[in-house]
């Protein structure tokens, strides 16, 4: 299973399913990181640990434990 | 029919109370400024931590007023501005909803109009940075827009002020109509469902207050409100197969197995349907936008963090050095209108109660301001050009081992200034455990009014080049027992799995002056308000415990023997030593040797008991009650020589280290702690506040205690 963590900068991908809890798919949901949504990764944080994404004209940071959870498939 | 009663009633006939709702960084509270250009006041009224604004303000023949809601990106509860905002918009009355949304990113502003449109509320929406819009070659058909919404959208600008008039003419209109069903139309599946359970209510006359097809929508998206509501009539027995059945169906037809996501994902294809029916995006060059180029300096892997440290730094030493220019005025103003006041009261005992413990303790908080104004203003600065996600995002990985998150940066660092604006700032973390948790960890941070006890005792035992040093360590080992402490908590009392950080990374934007200023106005005069009053009630607490009971004895005594001295010193001396013996047993005193027994394991006689206990009501306090103490006269500063001797001398080394173990540790001061219990929620946080204090102290205190003695 390909994770958005796995993805490099500047790489865009599509999402596929959400793995996260209730409360945080909905939190994903509301930045609009859903099933079919494309997302773009910008930037990494020092050590990896936060990482910086694009999606639609959005630019969101979440932590690497996060982004493990969300399934993707390169574009 | 209700309706119509209200439009009756002259009083409330034009008066339309608007809530003011939209996403995080739409310029809303920009708008409400433009809107409401010469408001006539603006009130504050906080909800549990957070607050929503009133604005009231005259257009036409209408009375209007706007509470500005915390943005929300969607009524998930989440944060502590969703569950304010969602609480508001479904239990309180209100007449229409504006949502301001940002054209610039219509779809994603749509997720929340989609929530909103399903609500049955009269809703006017503001497409708000129509001049950004423009300038990206986003072009918006407003009009169509209104029709296929059912919902009128006005292209209005904050910045440039354009389309205000039309949104408040749209407002008068929508809020002498009827409210109207909306216009989404979810797919096939879930519309069936609907339909199904729409009947079904139908065919039992269900009495709701909303139609049926809202009724229908909240079961289906698991609304706890509505199915209380149902839980409780008989028809739920029959409905409950149905709404199960219903709930398989939609999942099953978009693979999951949450109907929430389920549903954002029908409001989402909803809203790419309108998003290609009204807007075009002209095409421009797929150009780098000017935030993506500030992010590749301010957010460098490398770079990133000393130019954060660099800005930090320039914000503490601008808060604490212009800052300090007003506070002696401040200070010297106080003591002028003591002394003026005191002259015109006659009656002793009273000048006392004004002069010693109401208008020195008030002053005591208002000598704060100018910090708090100069801090606050940095805080809006960076919290409004968009910096602070940034500075989030680098120190997240850092805080995050020790279980707190990277916005608690700003507050800790705060707290090294003065604790009330670090709890203060501590609003900026938006989940409730991080928050509270950084509220714990802000008292390691030693504040500013800690530094005079720290100059003394360094002074008294060390020689002056190696004091320095020593100010250094006590300052940097407070911190990492906080870093240690935020650990030790994060395993224990806020043990639980680790919050979530997702966050949106906004635009930067250039701040604007006007809405600086409004937030900083009204952060410093609520903190002048609440602080201020709670302040004046404690310092006469404080004033009344150290100055009764009187004892006529000692008066007595005292006034013959001044009078028999000789010299002008020895009156002096004597004076002091009737402070002493006047202190040592008045309330305070009592309690302070009261506690002798408690603080003998750390070395403390009954004096650095009392030292301490004062410092409850003000760090500062400690070493004038030492000066009290040692007989010298309470007008000692840490600079002076004779209170230095006297701590050396009568101070074993080994107490003093205790004692700035505990200095450094426990509670914070009376103004701060309840700045705290304010900001924490509830006054059982104080308790828990005192508690963990206290016990760290004691516990440290006791092993420097110890370790010391066997070194030395």
């Amino acid at each position: 299973m390909k994770t958005l963590k796995d993805c490099k900068k500047a790489c865009k991908v599509k999402v596929i399913k959400l793995h996260a809890s209730t409360d945080l798919k909905q939190r994903l949901i509301s930045f609009g990181i859903m099933k079919e949504s494309v997302i773009e990764v910008l930037e990494h944080s020092p050590a990896k640990s936060t990482i910086e994404v694009k999606v639609g004209k959005m630019r969101i940071a979440l932590r690497a434990q996060e982004a493990q959870l969300i399934e993707v498939q390169k574009i | 029919m209700n309706q119509m009663q209200e439009k009756a009633c002259p009083i409330i006939a034009n008066h339309i109370k608007i809530a003011l709702v939209g996403q995080p960084n739409v310029g809303k509270s920009m708008l409400i400024n433009s809107v409401s250009n010469a408001h006539l006041h603006v009130g504050n009224f906080s909800g549990v931590t957070v607050d929503k604004t009133e604005v009231l303000f005259d257009y036409k023949n209408y009375h209007f007023t706007v509470v500005d809601l915390p943005g929300t990106y969607a009524f998930t509860d989440y944060t502590i501005e969703e569950r304010v905002t969602h609480d508001y918009l479904c239990a309180e009355s209100y007449d229409l909803i504006i949502n301001v949304v940002d054209s610039t990113n219509l779809e994603k502003n749509l997720q929340l109009t989609s929530e909103l449109m399903s609500m049955s509320k009269r809703v006017v929406i503001a497409l708000n940075m129509s001049d950004e819009a423009d300038k990206e070659g986003v072009v918006i058909n407003a009009e169509y827009m209104s029709e296929l919404l059912g919902i009128p959208c006005v292209k209005v600008s904050a910045v440039t002020k354009t389309g205000i008039e039309e949104l408040l003419d749209a407002v008068v209109s929508v809020s002498e109509q009827e409210t109207q069903e909306s216009k989404l139309i979810f797919s096939e599946p879930v519309e069936e469902e609907i339909s199904t359970i729409v009947d079904y209510l139908t065919k039992h006359k269900y009495k709701a207050v909303n139609s049926y097809r809202n009724v229908a929508i909240n079961l289906l998206k698991n609304n706890k409100k509505t199915y209380a509501k149902l839980h409780d009539d008989p028809i739920w027995i029959e409905l409950q197969p149905i709404l199960i059945e219903a709930s398989k169906h939609i999942e099953l037809h978009h693979d999951s197995d949450d109907i929430k996501e389920s549903f954002a994902e029908e409001y989402a294809s909803f809203n790419r349907g309108i998003i290609a029916e009204v807007l075009k995006q002209e095409v421009i060059e797929e150009k780098k936008t000017l935030t993506e180029k500030i992010d590749k300096t301010l957010i460098h892997s490398i770079f990133g963090i000393p130019i954060f440290l660099f800005f930090m730094w320039s914000l503490f030493q601008l808060t604490f050095e212009i800052g300090s220019i007003p506070m002696d005025w401040i200070d010297a103003f106080f003591s002028w209108f003591g002394d003026t006041i005191g002259a015109t009261i006659p009656n002793e005992d009273v000048r006392s109660l004004v002069v010693d413990g109401v208008i020195a303790g008030v002053g005591a908080v208002i000598l704060f301001v100018p910090n708090i104004i100069i801090l606050f203003i940095g805080i809006a600065l960076l919290e409004s050009t968009g910096y602070m996600s940034r500075v989030a995002f680098l120190l997240d990985g850092f805080f995050h081992k020790f279980g707190m998150h990277g916005q608690s940066f700003i507050p800790l660092v705060t707290g090294f200034g003065c604790s009330i604006p670090a709890y203060m700032s501590a609003r900026i973390l938006k989940n409730d455990r991080d928050r509270l948790l950084t509220l714990f960890i802000i008292g390691f941070m030693s504040c500013g009014a800690r530094l005079p006890v720290y100059v003394l005792f360094a002074g008294a035992f060390f020689a002056p080049e190696m004091a320095g040093n020593i100010l250094f360590a006590i300052y940097i080992s407070g911190a990492m027992i906080g870093l240690v402490a935020a650990k030790v908590l994060k395993l224990t009392a806020f043990k639980g799995a680790d919050e979530p950080f997702v966050m949106e990374m906004p635009k930067y934007r250039l701040p604007s002056a006007k809405l600086i200023w409004h937030t900083v106005l009204t952060k410093t005069m609520m903190y002048l308000k609440k602080a201020g009053t709670f302040i004046a009630a404690a310092s006469m607490l404080i004033w009344f415990l150290s100055n009764y009971p009187h004892n006529l004895m000692i008066e007595e005594e005292y006034a013959t023997k001044i009078e028999m001295a000789l010299s002008k010193d020895a009156k002096t001396d004597l004076a002091n030593e009737q402070a002493v013996a006047h202190l040592e047993q008045s309330y305070l005193g009592k309690i302070g040797k009261f506690s002798v027994p408690i603080f003998e394991p750390l070395g403390f006689d009954w004096k650095m008991s009392v030292a301490l206990q004062t410092g409850l009501a003000a760090k500062e306090v400690v070493v004038s009650t030492l000066g009290v103490l040692y007989a010298l006269g309470d007008n000692v500063n840490e600079e002076d020589n004779s209170l230095k001797t006297a701590i050396s001398k009568n101070i074993p080394f080994a107490s003093a280290v205790a004692f700035i173990v505990v200095i450094m540790i426990y509670l914070p001061c009376l103004a701060a702690s309840i700045v705290f219990t304010r900001e924490a929620g509830g006054i059982r946080y104080f308790f828990y506040l005192l508690a963990f204090t206290s016990i760290a102290a004691y516990s440290l205190a006791f092993i420097a205690y110890n370790v010391t003695l066997m070194l030395t």
